[in-house]
C-alpha cells in the first residue's frame, strides 16, 4: 500500500496555503482535494500504523466502509467548498477551511477514541477561524460561544474515553452502546452527550443556529458540511440501534421547521433545517436496521451536497447584495437567473422531489421507519418532510429571488462560485438519478433497496405538491407569515440572556453587600478613634493614654510577672 | 432602489403568474386522479385512506404555518435583541 494518512494531503494543502499566494494557492488548494480522495482509493481496509502509547493500543487508521465513504464525502465537500472560496483573499479563511475539511477526515478514520478526541477539538478550533473571519462583532462573540460549546463536548468525550480506559483497558473506538455496568455506564453517556451536542440535539443545538450564519458566505458552506455529519458518523459507529435516537432523531426532525418558519435571515432558515435533515439521520441509526443505517449514512452523503448548494447560493446572494434577510430581499432572479436554477436545485434536493438526491436516501429512512413498526415515527417524519420542503424548498427560494421586488438589482457571483454551486447540483441529479451507481455504491451494511417506483414517486409527489398547494393558499389568503426583521427566542435565551442576567443580579448583590460592610467597617473605626480622644483637652480619652510610657512599661511588667507566678503554681500543682 | 421598469421580469405580470398557478393547479388534480388509477404499494394502514399523502401533506403544512405564526407573539423580539 503506497497511500498516506488519510488527512494528510488536506492537513498539507492547509500548511502550504499560509506560504503561498496566488494562483499556486489556488492550484494547491485544488489539487489537495484531489489527491486525498486519490490516496483514498488506494488504501484497503484494515488498521494501519497502529501504535502503542502509555500501554494503550492506538489505531490512528482505521479503513472500513462506513470511514471509507465519510472519507470520500469529505473529500468531495471540500474541493467544491474550496472552489467557492477561490475568490477571497483571506488567507486566514483558506487555511481554516482546509485544515478543518482535513480535522474531519481524520476523525472519521480515527479507530481508537483518543485519535478521536484530537480531531474532535481540531475541529472546533480550526472551524471557529471561520466564523471570526466575518470580523464583526457579532460574529466575534457568536464564536466564542460556538468554541466554548464544542470544546465542552471534547470535555465530555475526553472524560468518557478516560473512564473506558480505565474499565476495559482499551481505546479501540467500536460499538459503544448504552448499556453497560457501574462507572461505565457514565462513560457511556459521557461520551454520548459529546456526540450529541456536535449532531445539535435538541437543547444542545443553538450553537449550530448561532453560530453558522455568522460566519463568512464561504465559511459556513464548509461548516454546514463537516462538524455535524462527523457526530453522525460517530453515532453510527458507536451506538446503532440504541432506540432513544429514534425520539431525539424525530424531536430534532419536527421542532427546528417551525423556528425556521418564522425566521428571517435565510441561512440561519438553512441551519434550522441543517438541525432537521440530521434528525432523519438519527431516527435511521436509532433503528438500526441495515437499511435504516445505509438510509442514514446516504441521507448524510446527500445532505452535505444539497445544504451545501443551498449554503452557497444564499452566500452568493450574500456576497452579492450584502443583505440576507428574507425582508430585504426579493426579485433577485431578474438579476440572479443561474443562481436561481442553482438555488432551485437545491431546493428540490433537500426536498426528496424524485430524480433528485434527497428522495433516494430519504425514502429508506421512512421505508426502515414502518417496516419496524415506528408508526408515529413515520407520521412525523412524513409532516417533517413536508415541512422541510415548506420552510427550504419553498421559502429560500421564492424570499430570496422571486416574492416582492426589493428592487436590488446585482450581478450573477463570481464564475469560481457559479462553477462550485453548478458542480454540487450536478452532483444532486447524479445521486438522485443514479443512486445504484453512486452512492448506493459506497453503503457500508448489505442491503439491496429500489427508491423507484409507482408507489413512491406518486405519493412523495402528493405529499410536495400538495405542501406547496398549501403555500399558495397561505399566501393567496394573506394568511402567510410575512418576513419580518426579527430576533427568535430560542434555548440560547438560557445562555445569552437568562444565565447573564441571573450571574449579573447575584454580582451586584454580593458586591452592594460587600461595599456597604466595608463603609460600616470604616465608620465604625472611625467612630472608635473619635470617641478615644478628647478633642477640647487635645489628649486622649483612654487611662493608660494619659500616663507616661514608662509608667505604661511598669504596669504591663507587673502584669507579665503576675502571669508568670501564677504558671509557676499550677506547674507545681500538677 | 429604484424602481426599473425596463428590467420588468416574466412574474411582474399577473397573468402570468396565474398562468404558472393554473399549470400547477392541474397538476395536483392530476396527482389526486392517479391515486385512483395506479395501484400502490400499502406499507401501513392509514395510506387506505384516498389521496392521504396529499391531504397530509397540505393539512400538515397549514397546521404547520398557523402554530409558527402563534409561536411569534411570545419568540418573537427586536432585530438587536442580543446586542442591546
Amino acid at each position: 500500500m503506497n497511500s498516506v494518512i488519510p488527512f494528510i494531503p488536506l492537513m498539507l494543502g492547509a500548511l502550504a496555503a499560509i506560504v503561498l499566494r496566488g494562483w499556486l494557492r489556488n492550484l494547491i488548494m485544488i489539487v489537495a482535494p484531489i489527491l486525498g480522495a486519490i490516496n483514498l482509493m488506494g488504501m484497503d481496509h484494515g488498521v494501519f500504523w497502529s501504535v502503542e502509547f502509555m500501554g494503550y493500543a492506538l489505531e490512528p487508521v482505521k479503513v472500513d466502509k462506513l470511514s471509507m465513504m465519510f472519507g470520500y464525502l469529505f473529500h468531495l465537500a471540500s474541493l467544491i467548498a474550496v472552489i467557492y472560496a477561490l475568490h477571497v483573499k483571506d488567507t486566514v479563511q483558506h487555511v481554516a477551511g482546509l485544515a478543518y475539511a482535513a480535522s474531519a477526515v481524520g476523525a472519521v478514520f480515527a479507530g481508537d477514541l483518543l485519535t478521536l478526541f484530537i480531531f474532535w477539538e481540531l475541529l472546533a478550533l480550526t472551524s471557529v477561524f471561520l466564523i471570526w473571519a466575518r470580523r464583526t462583532d457579532r460574529a466575534y462573540s457568536s464564536g466564542i460561544r460556538y468554541l466554548i460549546i464544542q470544546v465542552l463536548s471534547g470535555v465530555l468525550l475526553l472524560v468518557g474515553l478516560l473512564i473506558f480506559a480505565q474499565v476495559n483497558n482499551s481505546l479501540l473506538f467500536t460499538h459503544i452502546g448504552l448499556q453497560h455496568e457501574g462507572i461505565a455506564q457514565v462513560g457511556a453517556w459521557l461520551i454520548f452527550f459529546a456526540f450529541g451536542i456536535k449532531c445539535a440535539f435538541p437543547f444542545m443545538h443553538n450553537w449550530l443556529t448561532d453560530a453558522y450564519p455568522e460566519a463568512t458566505p464561504s465559511g459556513t458552506v464548509f461548516l454546514a458540511s463537516f462538524t455535524t455529519k462527523v457526530a453522525v458518523y460517530a453515532f453510527a459507529r458507536g451506538y446503532p440501534g440504541e432506540e432513544i435516537l429514534v425520539w431525539i432523531g424525530v424531536t430534532m426532525a419536527c421542532f427546528p421547521i417551525f423556528f425556521a418558519v418564522i425566521e428571517n435571515d435565510l441561512r440561519r432558515v438553512l441551519a434550522y433545517s441543517l438541525i432537521n435533515q440530521i434528525g432523519f439521520m438519527i431516527v435511521g441509526i436509532g433503528i438500526g436496521t441495515a437499511i435504516a443505517l445505509n438510509g442514514a449514512v446516504a441521507h448524510a452523503f446527500n445532505d452535505v451536497i444539497f445544504k451545501g448548494l443551498l449554503m452557497m447560493t444564499m452566500g452568493a446572494v450574500l456576497h452579492m447584495t450584502g443583505k440576507i434577510n428574507g425582508s430585504e430581499l426579493g426579485g433577485l432572479y431578474k438579476s440572479m437567473p443561474k443562481t436561481t436554477v442553482l438555488c432551485i436545485v437545491g431546493a428540490a434536493s433537500i426536498s426528496a422531489f424524485p430524480l433528485f438526491s434527497g428522495f433516494v436516501s430519504k425514502s429508506m429512512i421512512m421505508a426502515a421507519a414502518v417496516a419496524e413498526g415506528y408508526d408515529v415515527v413515520w407520521l412525523l417524519l412524513l409532516f417533517a418532510a413536508a415541512g422541510v420542503f415548506h420552510h427550504a424548498g419553498i421559502k429560500i427560494p421564492y424570499f430570496a429571488f422571486f416574492a416582492h421586488d426589493s428592487g436590488i438589482r446585482t450581478t450573477e457571483p463570481p464564475k469560481n462560485m457559479l462553477v462550485a454551486m453548478t458542480l454540487a447540483a450536478i452532483a444532486c441529479v447524479v445521486l438522485g438519478t443514479f443512486p445504484a451507481q453512486t452512492v448506493y455504491a459506497l453503503l457500508p451494511w448489505e442491503h439491496s433497496y429500489q427508491p423507484y417506483d409507482v408507489t413512491h414517486v406518486l405519493t412523495q409527489l402528493q405529499l410536495l405538491f400538495f405542501s406547496a398547494l398549501a403555500f399558495v393558499w397561505l399566501n393567496l389568503r394573506n394568511m402567510y407569515p410575512p418576513e419580518l426583521p426579527s430576533t427568535n427566542l430560542d434555548t440560547d435565551w438560557l445562555y445569552r440572556r437568562l444565565a447573564p442576567a441571573v450571574v449579573t443580579r447575584v454580582a451586584s448583590t454580593i458586591y452592594g453587600a460587600y461595599v456597604s460592610f466595608e463603609k460600616a467597617l470604616v465608620s465604625s473605626i472611625g467612630q472608635m478613634v473619635q470617641n478615644s480622644y478628647d478633642a477640647e483637652s487635645g489628649k486622649p480619652k483612654g487611662y493608660f493614654a494619659r500616663l507616661w510610657p514608662t509608667e505604661t512599661m511598669v504596669v504591663w511588667v507587673a502584669v507579665l510577672l503576675a502571669i508568670y507566678l501564677i504558671f509557676y503554681y499550677i506547674h507545681d500543682l500538677l | 432602489m429604484s424602481e426599473n421598469h425596463d428590467s420588468d421580469g416574466w412574474f411582474d405580470k399577473p397573468e402570468n403568474v396565474r398562468k404558472l398557478l393554473r399549470v400547477f393547479y392541474v397538476i395536483c388534480g392530476l396527482l389526486v386522479l392517479f391515486d385512483f388509477v395506479v395501484h400502490r404499494h400499502i406499507y401501513h394502514d392509514w395510506e387506505n385512506i384516498p389521496a392521504f399523502y396529499a391531504i397530509y401533506g397540505f393539512v400538515g403544512c397549514v397546521v404547520l404555518v398557523l402554530i409558527a405564526k402563534e409561536m411569534r407573539k411570545f419568540l418573537m423580539r427586536g432585530e438587536d435583541y442580543y446586542d442591546e
